[in-house]
């Protein structure tokens, strides 16, 4: 075993016990525990723990590759992914906090006395939480196969061991206090690796600023000037302006935000405070958390970025290629990284060396002959999983991205196992099936749910449906153009009723799921698609995954028209609605 | 008007507030005027746009959210609306 495979065991090993033994101490014994952690968790804690819960494998590992090579484009995901909790604290969550029950769909079903509108909102829940549980799956099984050098079977049966264990004893009691404890060690995963580099090319530790700042060489160059220099000489598009359209942008950016303040498993997290003023603040505090990591990703991607070039592509371009990356002295990190298919490389010119430029690139090397990109294959994960490795970074530091990573999967993970199990136990189980079951008989339900959540998100972890990458723009689009507006109108228009509700939710999820299958295929079948998922054929140039906003707008437009030609809600749902508007009263309604 | 119709119109128009400057940096300073505020260099060599989009749009985001909660606990406390 070489020291850091060993490292990577004592590390890795270190969090697990530490999360079986919250498992133990965090126990639930009633419904409320399960499903809320009965409603004492404290705002800070509560935003660490959402920090956790958000953030995910995705957000982990692939976020700043996805940075380092869309650049300014990627800003979308950055602005996206955060902005969605101003909607959420501004428009959201204090109002359900205050109506103070067990989960989203119950909500709905109540505030528009409507069994069908909560059964719409149950299979969107479902849908979304069970395609974004898949990502989540793969990203444990790639973070144990690759640095443990386990199978990737085995991996996966070992991070499903462990959410199964805290999370069918805990429920959101012992999900919470675990998601705690993986916050503290995915962010310090991330951000040493980070001020190490930045330290390493600007001289300046903090990475935010880093980033502003000028390259250590002393040449006094800005380091996002130089990077943008050297794309352009390689041939690669420029780092820091725009090369997509600004309406797509537009529209990517929204539904982002929308669709992150209608994940269930993200509201649900609201419903753990004492109080509706900790609400507010802790969705304050889930931001702080999750924007060290965010404001961090831009500058792991431009620095990566920068790194992995200079270390293949010496700044000398052709024809003088003999300072670039020898192929028979390739660095260990290389070879590693080649063996997982991740980076790919082919001597085309079979000079023995390796040349990485962009397919603008024109230059021509010594025999007259266009110089062409030797490196076939550079997935955008690398740049998080290798980065450390790049910079020569000390063993513990690639030990603690392991742990980092697989405890980001694990606790978007086990939120979101969280989040169906509710929807089955409480708003199908106790909802609809069977209405007067006990206390002991729901937690009971709780738990099968949860086991058997777990059993299906480790089936298609371990068979992932060919669609798994498509999966976000479905999970976002659902959010965004069905339960974001259904609550908003709940909480913010009285006038909405049953009817208008279910229209509205109805039109937007139909034409949202429609837009995404006319490009990318029925339910994701290959070769089903109406129309090549391509810039020319997307109405007004708006992709499959920026149609949420548009499928939100539906919604509204619907649900209100609708409403206004049909009789207006009931007198007790019209009083529920002004209760839900004001704090006050806020303790009675926890015993429910 | 009532207290109740009151303290709800100071509710909306605090989130309005909000959610105009949240628009502002993100969409405004962060997508539609990025290129025109990138010849503005800001905290080193950082393209005023591009902070925008990358940094500049999450710090204003956090500051929001604590400024409305701080905000709205003084809006409950004056119509008595408050929890305790």
């Amino acid at each position: 075993m070489t020291n850091l495979q060993l490292w990577t065991y004592c590390v890795v090993g270190a969090t697990f016990a530490l999360y079986i033994f919250i498992a133990i101490k965090a126990r639930a014994s009633t419904t409320g525990e399960f499903y809320v952690a009965g409603k004492g968790v404290h705002p800070v804690l509560n935003g660490m723990a959402t920090g956790a819960d958000w953030m995910s494998a995705a957000s982990f590992i692939s976020m700043a590759g996805l940075i380092a090579f869309k650049g300014y484009d990627a800003s979308v995901y950055l602005m996206g992914w955060t902005g969605g909790y101003c909607l959420l604290a501004m428009l959201l969550a204090p109002y359900l906090r205050k109506y103070g029950k067990f989960t989203v769909p119950e909500f709905i079903g109540d505030r528009f006395y409507s069994q069908t509108a909560r059964v719409v909102a149950v299979i969107c829940l479902i849908v979304a939480s069970l395609t974004y549980v898949i990502g989540q799956m793969k990203g444990i099984g790639v973070a144990f196969s690759r640095f443990l050098e386990i199978p990737f079977n085995y991996g996966l049966f070992l991070g499903m061991g462990i959410v199964f264990i805290y999370a069918v004893l805990g429920g959101m009691k012992g999900v919470t206090y675990t998601q705690i404890a993986q916050y503290c060690v995915l962010i310090f995963a991330y951000t040493v690796p980070a001020i190490f580099i930045s330290l390493q090319l600007t001289g300046v530790a903090l990475p935010q600023l880093g980033l502003g700042s000028t390259m250590a060489d002393g040449s006094g160059v800005f380091l996002l000037d130089k990077l943008d220099k050297t794309l352009l000489d390689l041939g690669f598009n420029a780092y820091t302006t725009q090369k997509g359209s600004t309406l797509n942008m537009f529209l990517l950016t929204l539904s982002l935000m929308i669709g992150t303040a209608g994940l269930p498993h993200v509201i649900t997290r609201f419903f753990t405070v004492p109080k509706v003023r900790d609400a507010r603040s802790s969705a304050g505090w889930a931001l702080v958390f999750i924007a060290i990591l965010y404001t961090t990703a831009p500058a792991v991607g431009a620095m990566a970025r920068l790194n992995l070039i200079h270390t293949i592509q010496a700044d000398s371009i052709a024809p003088d290629t003999s300072q670039n990356l020898q192929i028979d002295a390739l660095p260990a990190w290389f070879t590693n990284w080649e063996k997982t298919g991740l980076l790919k490389h082919e001597d085309k010119n079979g000079d023995g060396r390796i040349q990485y430029v962009g397919k603008n690139f024109t230059g021509t090397d010594t025999n007259g002959n266009v110089v062409l990109n030797e490196m076939t294959k550079v997935d955008r994960d690398i740049m998080v999983l290798a980065n450390p490795e790049i910079a020569n970074l000390p063993n513990w530091v690639i030990a603690l991205v392991a742990a980092g990573g697989i405890a980001a999967a694990l606790s978007t993970a086990a939120g979101l196992l969280l989040a169906i199990s509710s929807a089955i136990s409480h708003d199908i189980v106790k909802g609809i099936i069977a209405k007067d079951i006990d206390d002991k008989t729901e937690l009971m339900a709780g738990r099968i749910a949860m086991a058997g959540a777990i059993v299906v998100a480790g089936y298609l972890g371990l068979n992932p449906p060919g669609f798994a990458a498509q999966v976000v723009a479905l999970a976002f689009g659902l959010a965004a153009s069905s339960i974001f507006p259904a609550l908003m109108m709940g909480i913010f228009a009285k006038r909405v009723n049953n009817i208008g509700a279910v229209c509205g939710m109805l039109a937007g999820l139909g034409s949202t799921l429609v837009y995404i299958f006319w490009f990318k295929g029925w339910f994701f079948i290959p070769g089903t698609a109406m129309a090549a998922d391509t810039a020319s054929n997307w109405v007004l140039g708006i992709s499959p995954g920026s149609f949420g906003a548009v499928g939100a707008l539906i919604n509204f437009v619907i649900a209100l028209s609708v409403s206004s030609v049909t009789a207006p809600p009931p007198e007790h749902i019209q009083h529920l609605v002004e209760d839900i508007r004001v704090p006050m009263g806020s303790g009675s309604a926890v015993d429910h | 008007m009532s207290d109740a119709q009151k303290y709800w119109q100071a509710n909306i128009r605090l989130v309005i507030g909000c959610l105009v400057i949240w628009f502002v940096v993100s969409f405004g300073c962060g997508i539609l005027f990025a290129e025109q505020l990138n010849s503005i260099r800001i905290l080193g060599g950082y393209p005023l746009g591009f902070w925008f989009a990358q940094q500049g749009s999450i710090y204003t985001f956090v500051v929001l959210i604590f400024f409305y909660a701080w905000r709205m606990n003084q809006l409950d406390r004056k119509f008595n609306v408050d929890e305790d």
